[in-house]
């Protein structure tokens, strides 16, 4: 019987910055696998954010590029625009993603772009030290709202997922989450699905994967997955919420489907 | 091909295209519209890339990650949305990208107006996004000339690893004339293999690029900007361009002027000529490199009495002429920024009041 667990190809061999418990390693690891089962690592482009992943190239071994704060989704737009044979994925944190790069995201999902985008959300800014986001939970204390968000000043907060497959354009939008080996396994059927679409030519591909800060939650690592599961999952449901597959009617429901 | 008469905007696409480069991102505005509105149906045409994005800002990085990903690419705006524009250039510069913007400047600041300017002089010179960094900055005056500094830039871009500004007035944009596209001026292939992004299978080899811009550790990014710096210190020595005009007897007056008002200049440097006031002109053809050893030298001439800065802004060259004049002759400034192209008249005036 040969190996039956190693590092991907896709890996490289350097220990990360990120912070015990944290998702960011879980959610690097399934992309790496499903590159190297996909064998797309040779014309792959990772383009990554700003935040906790701003130093993700470290951590693999194909090419990539470093993005503005948000603006990832128009460097991989330049990027598959000018080269459609090459594999471009962004890799997007909240404050990133939903927040200065709104504009950037949904554009880019509009326009169907054909690269595929792996969203963290964890409910707060990670690198810069745990600031609120579009995504910090109602009473959820951060830094920036010490007092606990309070929606009469901040709005509740935002769907992504939702929001994008609102868009009329057809996609594969999906909400998945790390916070435990069986969400893992189905976590890593969606990115493979996303890039296989990408790898088709189909349509723009989103994966949001709902992660844990410890260190910016100020809890312990099983503390901040229970939390997660008590506090996010009933807000930001897991599910498929769009297929190119679905037609017009099916699409202009935004309800999750099971999946 | 013989001259085709054309809009300065559609002849600037139509040189891009003849140059090598096939990949346009942009997003419209006034008084530069046509450049995107004729690429949109001639780079389809060419087999090229043409995409409108939803903002300058997002442009900008398009254009980024097209360039990183090691193909020509340029994008064409004006003076509010290359301010946009500003951020990813900084990061463009950073990660040593070639790239090509061209700015067709109208007045400001804010949303100023619509008409020729040139008061964007500082934020293309000087960098213009956060940063340690400089542009190439080229300025025609003439649509031929736009077109072949246009076929030129990639180039140079590539050349420096750096992106080149063409920096026009309005006028330059708007204004048709008889132009050609001389065969000799496309850009050369060169190979990006050693730093693009361009897929480790296109390179045929197994180690990956990496295109950044963060440098954490101060020693590292101190190192980076040095060599940032010598970069442009070698187009100081390289690639400074710029054209004299009736230099070649004695003159009282030093002009310096560029672009659409050099040319005004040119005519009133003419009629006064034909009053006996004898008057000479530098006009620089680069903006940054500065053509500073020419401007002194000339300003330093015997019978040069004083030397006189004329542009469409409210002096922003003419702290470069005075750089460059080292204090050796008195220099002034004339001109106007609402979006009115000083006349002839209004420039020998005040050509006679330094004659005294």
């Amino acid at each position: 019987m040969g190996k039956t667990f190693q590092k991907p190809e896709a890996l490289a061999d350097t220990i990360t910055h990120y912070c015990p418990g944290c998702t960011h390693g879980v959610a690097h690891r399934l992309v790496a696998e499903v590159i190297d089962e996909l064998g797309i690592r040779g014309r792959t482009v990772g383009v990554a954010p700003v935040g906790c992943a701003v130093l993700m190239y470290n951590y693999f071994t194909f090419d990539f590029q470093e993005a503005a704060h948000g603006r990832a989704p128009a460097v991989a737009t330049g990027i598959k625009r000018v080269r459609p044979d090459l594999v471009v994925f962004t890799y997007q944190g909240d404050g990133d993603l939903a927040s200065i790069g709104m504009g950037e995201i949904v554009h880019a999902a509009n326009r169907g772009e054909k690269f595929t985008v792996i969203f963290i959300n964890n409910a707060v800014y990670g690198m810069t030290g745990g600031q609120m986001a579009p995504t910090t939970m109602p009473d959820q204390r951060t830094t920036t709202s010490p007092f606990g968000r309070k929606i009469a000043d901040t709005g509740m907060p935002i769907k992504m997922s939702e929001l994008l497959a609102a868009l009329q354009t057809p996609a594969y939008i999906t909400r998945q989450t790390l916070l435990n080996p069986k969400y893992i396994n189905k976590a890593k059927k969606a990115i493979k699905k996303a890039f296989t679409y990408q790898l088709e030519n189909t349509c723009f591909s989103f994966v949001e994967l709902v992660s844990t800060c410890p260190t910016n939650w100020g809890m312990t690592p099983l503390d901040a997955i229970n939390w997660a599961k008590k506090k996010m999952l009933p807000y930001y449901s897991l599910g498929v919420f769009k297929t190119p597959e679905e037609d017009e009617s099916a699409t202009s429901s935004s309800s999750a489907k099971n999946g | 091909m013989g001259k085709v008469l054309m809009k300065g905007n559609e002849a600037i696409g139509e040189a891009a295209i003849r140059a090598g480069c096939l990949n346009y991102f942009a997003y419209p505005i006034t008084p530069q519209s046509e450049v995107a509105e004729y690429l949109a149906r001639r780079l389809p045409e060419a087999g090229g890339v043409f995409l409108q994005g939803e903002s300058e800002v997002a442009v900008s990085y398009m254009i980024f990650g097209a360039a990183a990903s090691g193909e020509r690419v340029f994008t064409t705006s004006s003076s509010p949305g290359i301010s946009l524009m500003s951020e990813g250039i900084s990061y463009i510069t950073a990660a040593q990208c070639p790239a090509v913007f061209v700015n067709i400047m109208r007045g400001g600041p804010g949303l100023g107006g619509i008409l020729p300017s040139q008061a964007d002089y500082m934020q293309s010179v000087k960098g213009g996004g956060h940063g340690d960094y400089k542009l190439l900055v080229m300025a025609p005056a003439s649509v031929q000339e736009a077109v072949e500094m246009m076929m030129g830039a990639f180039s140079l871009a590539e050349k420096y690893r750096n992106p080149v500004m063409i920096l026009g007035d309005g006028l330059i944009g708007q204004m048709m004339e008889p132009v050609e596209f001389p065969e000799h001026l496309k850009a050369k292939p060169s190979n990006k293999d050693e730093w693009a992004t361009n897929g480790m299978e296109t390179r045929n080899r197994n180690q990956r690029n990496l295109v950044k811009t963060l440098y954490l550790d101060p020693e590292e990014l101190n190192s980076h900007n040095l060599m940032l710096k010598a970069k442009y210190e070698r187009m100081e020595k390289e690639d400074v361009r710029h054209e004299a005009y009736n230099v070649e007897g004695d003159y009282h007056v030093l002009m310096v002027s560029y672009g659409t008002m050099s040319r005004v200049c040119r005519t009133a440097i003419d009629n006064l000529k034909d009053q006996g006031f004898e008057v000479g002109m530098i006009r620089p053809q680069t903006l940054f490199p500065f053509p500073k050893t020419a401007i002194y030298d000339a300003a330093r001439k015997q019978s040069c009495q004083a030397v006189l800065c004329v542009e469409m802004s409210m002096g922003q060259m003419a702290e470069d002429v005075e750089r460059s004049v080292c204090g050796q002759r008195p220099v002034h400034w004339y001109g106007k920024c609402g979006g009115e192209v000083p006349t002839p008249e209004e420039v020998m005036e005040e050509v006679k009041k330094l004659k005294g």
